[in-house]
């Protein structure tokens, strides 16, 4: 398993080159240089020098890909590409262009995203799972029917609506939590009830209509009519089977996204004042701090790598027929 | 192994959650704040964007300056209450006054005319006895040695804020200390924005920058500038230094009342500049270092940022005097107390409207914006148009206070331009026609909630030059009738067309409508609704307006490479004198051939004349009638649509004192009060949390449960068929 483990690692190499290649294409057709300058400095009496410095203190003001300049293997590497590609490869993230260290900041903002999200991830797998089971349960009766329409129908509203809805009902008419804001310690609790429960709501839907589908297409397999034969009861056979062999389809879609929880939500983030690394990232784009959308896109590409790898090696531990050569 | 039912379930979550809410006792539950601060002369607001910049050379924004302004403490600032604005000594013993030398040295007097001034001179003298706040930057051991000033990297990263730093220290301010800032602003590294504005004015400041950038190189290293000798600033003695600048600039002392030329200790220089302090964000743009009534105690602009009041602040008197009618108003009721009232100053991290504005309707906010979305809650307007509170809000106690921003939202004719532009008859004719028909009482009517002010010339209300009423008037644009200005008829604006040789607004060389170009950013839905009120409003004569929606950086691009035909552009005022409105059209400041803010490119030489000279005369009879005469000239010109002077609306809780709007000044924490006994007591009442809908729900899901449960039983039990 390590000379795969080791193989899917040097694949992750050329793939995070690609991703910071496109990002790269597509940050700087949007804004040049010279706009990332003016948008730091305000618009208020800046000068064509002043413009200069800052893309000169912060190496902005090299060539993008190509320094024909230069000579020998400097063409490539004095150029912005190269001196801000390189330093991610070894984790070095930098200045943003507001003068922060971006390191520093993504350790300061991971724990709060990963307190909304850690929670979120365990409640909306847990009621899916269990919601699914049940409707499985009573598959053909009126409350599968009406399962399946509620499930549709939640999936079909936006996650904007849950907010805005979410805020108005618990912190606005029921006046229960706080409507946004964070704070330490056991104070965290009230903060994070009504985007951990608008989460999951909004979550719901989806998930139980997924796993729904799993599992009754699991029931339909001839060890299920085996176990029912045998007299186990229903219970008996969804709770230890059929769970059991549909683990394969759920770890598919649950493994990959453990590692990405750490750089939380953008949206939710956003509307409950979240100070995690989603707003962290939004506030980047909407700012246009390259060097900090640039750090948050390679780290959240290598945390997908990372889900897409244990994905693989936790089929080996739900089923011993899998072997990962 | 049995499994608790869901319904069941949710139960306990929710009766344990309602437990940790319900065990802050009488604070609601939905409070943001800690039970402790309950009670204490706090002030709550909210910041929708991170302060990018807290040191007071690069800092220039208004969000940035609601905390650079409690902190540091420039010489002069704003009187609180006086209207027009006016300044008044705030470190300094008295404004400081200009001397001014000719060429040879001589001294001349202070109405000398300004082309024979080579330099003036500002000699600023200090109060004594005024405090640094407690910083680590001070921290001295019995020896004189710093304690903080020869950190290694491993020692900084064992830190994490200030407060780490278990020694600190403050000394007096001294006039080393502004000093030192001026010299700050040609710091290469610290790219002040003001720099190449103030390197035109301040003897050798651009000498000093190239100075300073050859010495230091790539070094990003403590610089100390203590030892560069500069002619702009010197130190006379500890109390007294002086300014010298290059010509007649009478507006130079409204520079010294902002942050640019607040006092910064060379200490704390030093103490940033060491290693690894720039990787743990020890910063001066994160953790300032003032002398004025607040420091900052929490920066945490992810989440809130704390003021807190500055031990050593040497305390201020709240001004005796004000305008007329503010002792009516109450705001004369703290008159010679010691400033500050407030103990400390929460601002928290909101980015979106609906939970700032649910917030401050809760009474979690003491002041709160008046907003696009909430206005219609907050705000109505009365028989004769006139601004006023809904009901519910007049039911809180929520005070309404509007004043006229200073600042100009206009459209622009690009003066380069081949159609719209130059000093043609037949382009300025064009430019008339349009200014009537774009109809800006309507634009602040539908898209401003009325938050605006039409706009007659470039000046607004309360500035110096300002004409009201029948005199006051556009009259290239209104008519005085029945006592009040009212828009010129379309007809006129069709002949003036007519005149122009666009009859009917058709292009005689293609017979077709004459097709005219608005820049515009995208703005999402009601922005393109204004986008189409535009369009509709060059229809009027015939004009096809066609938009060329762009992002920000290229309109910013187009504006300013002189390509845009027409566009909206928008200037809020630096201080308050006619000179910071009328250099928009200075023809030197045109931005596409010199970089300046003429956005539109306006030359005209004797309003280029008449502006050399308006610009170094004292307010008086003299300089009315020269900035009479150029608004008259830019009016006839029109090379703006004057549009309006939008107009700042905001809403206090009852408990929110002193509340009177000052827009120039940005200090204005230290006049306010807060009655935090009243505030906790109605937060109480408008926050009681409503709990039997939750009972409603849960009885609607146990009885949905129920028959489920049962059809899974009868299933369970039936025989096989």
């Amino acid at each position: 398993m390590s000379a795969y483990i080791a193989r899917r690692v040097l694949y992750a190499l050329p793939i995070l080159l690609g991703v910071n290649v496109i990002t790269f294409f597509l940050f700087f057709v949007v804004n040049s240089p010279d706009d990332m300058a003016r948008l730091h400095l305000g618009n208020k009496h800046v000068t064509a020098q002043a413009v200069e410095n800052w893309k000169a203190e912060r190496g902005y003001d090299k060539p993008l890909l190509w320094n024909a300049e230069q000579h020998g293997v400097q063409r490539v590497t004095d150029t912005i590409f190269y001196r801000n590609t390189v330093k991610l490869f070894l984790f070095k993230f930098g200045q943003s262009d507001s003068g922060r260290d971006i390191a520093f900041d993504i350790s300061q903002r991971m724990v709060p995203s990963l307190v909304v999200t850690l929670p979120v991830f365990v409640l909306e797998l847990l009621l899916t799972i269990t919601l699914a089971l049940s409707i499985a349960l009573l598959r053909g009766t009126y409350f599968d029917t009406w399962a399946v329409i509620v499930c549709v129908a939640m999936m079909s509203i936006s996650l904007l609506f849950y907010i805005i809805g979410g805020q108005f009902l618990m912190g606005k008419l029921l006046r229960l939590v706080p409507i946004s804001g964070f704070d330490g310690g056991s104070a965290v609790v009230k903060f994070i009830a009504l985007p951990v429960l608008v989460s999951v709501v909004a979550g719901l839907g989806f998930g139980t209509r997924w796993y729904r589908t799993l599992f009754l297409e699991e029931i339909q397999r001839d060890y299920v009519r085996t176990a029912r034969a045998k007299g186990l009861s229903e219970r008996g056979v969804l709770f230890k089977h059929v769970l059991r062999n549909a683990l394969i389809p759920i770890l598919t879609g649950v493994v990959v996204i453990l590692p990405t929880l750490f750089i939380g939500n953008l949206i939710i983030e956003a509307f409950f004042g979240i100070p995690g690394l989603g707003s962290y990232t939004i506030e980047a784009i909407q700012s246009q701090d390259f060097a900090i959308v640039r750090a948050m896109v390679f780290l959240g590409s290598l945390l997908y790598i990372a889900g897409l790898i244990l994905t693989d090696i936790s089929y080996t531990l739900a089923d011993p027929r899998v072997r990962l050569t | 192994m049995r499994f608790l039912p869901p319904t069941v379930l949710a139960t306990v979550c929710l009766v344990m959650l309602a437990a940790s809410i319900a065990g802050c006792g009488e604070q609601p539950w939905n409070d943001p704040y800690r039970a402790a601060d309950a009670g204490r002369a706090i002030f709550y607001g909210a910041f929708a964007e991170r302060p990018k910049h807290l040191d007071p050379v690069s800092s220039y924004s208004e969000n940035e300056a609601q905390f650079t302004g409690q902190i540091y403490e420039p010489v002069v600032q704003y009187h609180f209450l006086k209207r027009p604005y006016q300044l008044v000594p705030l470190t300094a013993t008295a404004l400081p006054e200009p001397r001014y030398y000719d060429k040879d040295g001589f001294e001349l007097p202070a109405d000398a005319p300004a082309e024979n001034v080579a330099q003036a001179v500002y000699r600023v003298t200090l109060k004594r006895g005024i405090l640094f706040q407690p910083h680590p930057a001070f921290a001295q051991r019995s020896d004189g040695r710093y304690y903080y000033h020869h950190l290694t990297r491993e020692e900084v990263a064992t830190r994490a804020t200030l407060a780490d730093f278990t020694h600190s220290g403050s000394r007096e301010l001294t006039a080393d200390d502004y000093v030192y800032e001026i010299k700050r602003l040609a710091h290469p590294h610290l790219h002040s924005p003001v720099a190449g504005l103030m390197g035109k004015y301040i003897k050798g400041l651009t000498a000093l920058a190239e100075r300073l950038r050859a010495a230091e190189g790539g070094n990003h290293g403590f610089v100390d500038l203590r030892k560069y000798d500069f002619d702009g600033a010197r130190v006379i003695d500890r109390y007294t230094f002086e300014i010298r600048i290059t010509e007649k600039y009478p507006q130079f002392r409204y520079w010294l009342a902002m942050s640019f030329f607040a006092p910064v200790p060379w200490e704390a220089d030093s103490f940033y500049a060491q290693p690894g302090m720039k990787e743990r964000n020890f910063t001066l743009d994160w953790y300032p270092v003032g002398t004025g009534p607040y420091m900052l105690t929490e920066n945490n602009p992810n989440r809130r940022m704390v003021l807190e009041r500055n031990p050593n602040f040497r305390g201020e008197p709240y001004p005796d005097r004000g305008a007329p009618g503010d002792a009516v108003a109450g705001m004369l009721r703290m008159a010679g107390k010691t400033m500050p009232f407030i103990d400390v100053a929460y601002y928290s991290l909101e980015k979106e409207e609906i939970p700032q504005w649910t917030k401050f309707l809760q009474g979690y906010y003491d002041v709160a914006a008046v907003l696009p979305d909430s206005f219609d809650q907050a705000i109505q307007f009365g028989m004769k148009g006139e601004a006023e509170l809904t009901p519910s809000m007049q039911d809180k106690g929520v005070k309404l206070v509007t004043a006229v921003e200073q600042a100009t939202s206009y459209m622009g004719f690009n003066m380069a331009d081949p159609v719209v532009g130059g000093d043609s008859e037949r382009a300025r004719l064009l430019r008339q026609s349009i200014a009537i028909a774009v109809d800006f009482e309507e634009l602040i009517s539908i898209f401003a909630n009325g938050r605006g002010v039409p706009a007659h010339g470039p000046i607004p209300p309360e500035i110096f030059g300002y004409r009201a009423g029948q005199s006051g008037i556009n009259p290239y644009v209104y008519e005085w009738r029945s006592g009040h200005a009212a828009r010129r008829s379309l007809d006129d604006a069709r002949a003036l067309l007519r005149e122009a040789g666009y009859a009917d607004g058709r292009d005689p060389a293609t017979g077709q409508p004459l097709t005219l170009y608005y820049e515009a950013i995208s703005g999402g839905p009601s922005g393109k609704a204004q986008l189409n009120w535009y369009r509709k409003q060059f229809e009027k004569l015939g004009l096809q307006l066609v938009i060329r929606v762009t992002d920000y950086n290229r309109f910013q691009e187009k504006v300013r490479e002189g390509t845009a035909q027409i566009f909206s552009w928008g200037w809020n005022a630096d201080y308050p004198d006619p000179e910071n409105f009328l250099f928009l059209l200075y023809g030197p400041n045109g931005k596409s051939k010199y970089g300046g803010e003429n956005a539109s490119n306006y030359h005209n030489e004797e309003f280029d004349q008449l502006y050399v000279r308006m610009r170094a005369l004292p307010n008086g009879a003299e300089r009315q009638r020269l900035i009479d005469r150029m608004v008259e000239i830019v009016r006839r010109d029109s090379p703006w649509l004057w549009g309006f002077h939008p107009m700042a609306y905001a809403l206090n809780h009852a408990w929110y004192g002193n509340s009177k709007p000052n827009l120039m000044a940005r200090n204005t924490l230290k006049y306010k009060t807060v009655d935090a006994d009243l505030r906790a007591r109605l937060q109480r009442e408008w926050n009681r949390p409503l709990l039997w809908p939750l009972a409603i729900v849960l009885l609607v899901l146990i009885g949905s449960v129920i028959p489920a449960w049962r059809s899974y039983r009868a299933r369970q039990r039936a025989t096989a068929r």
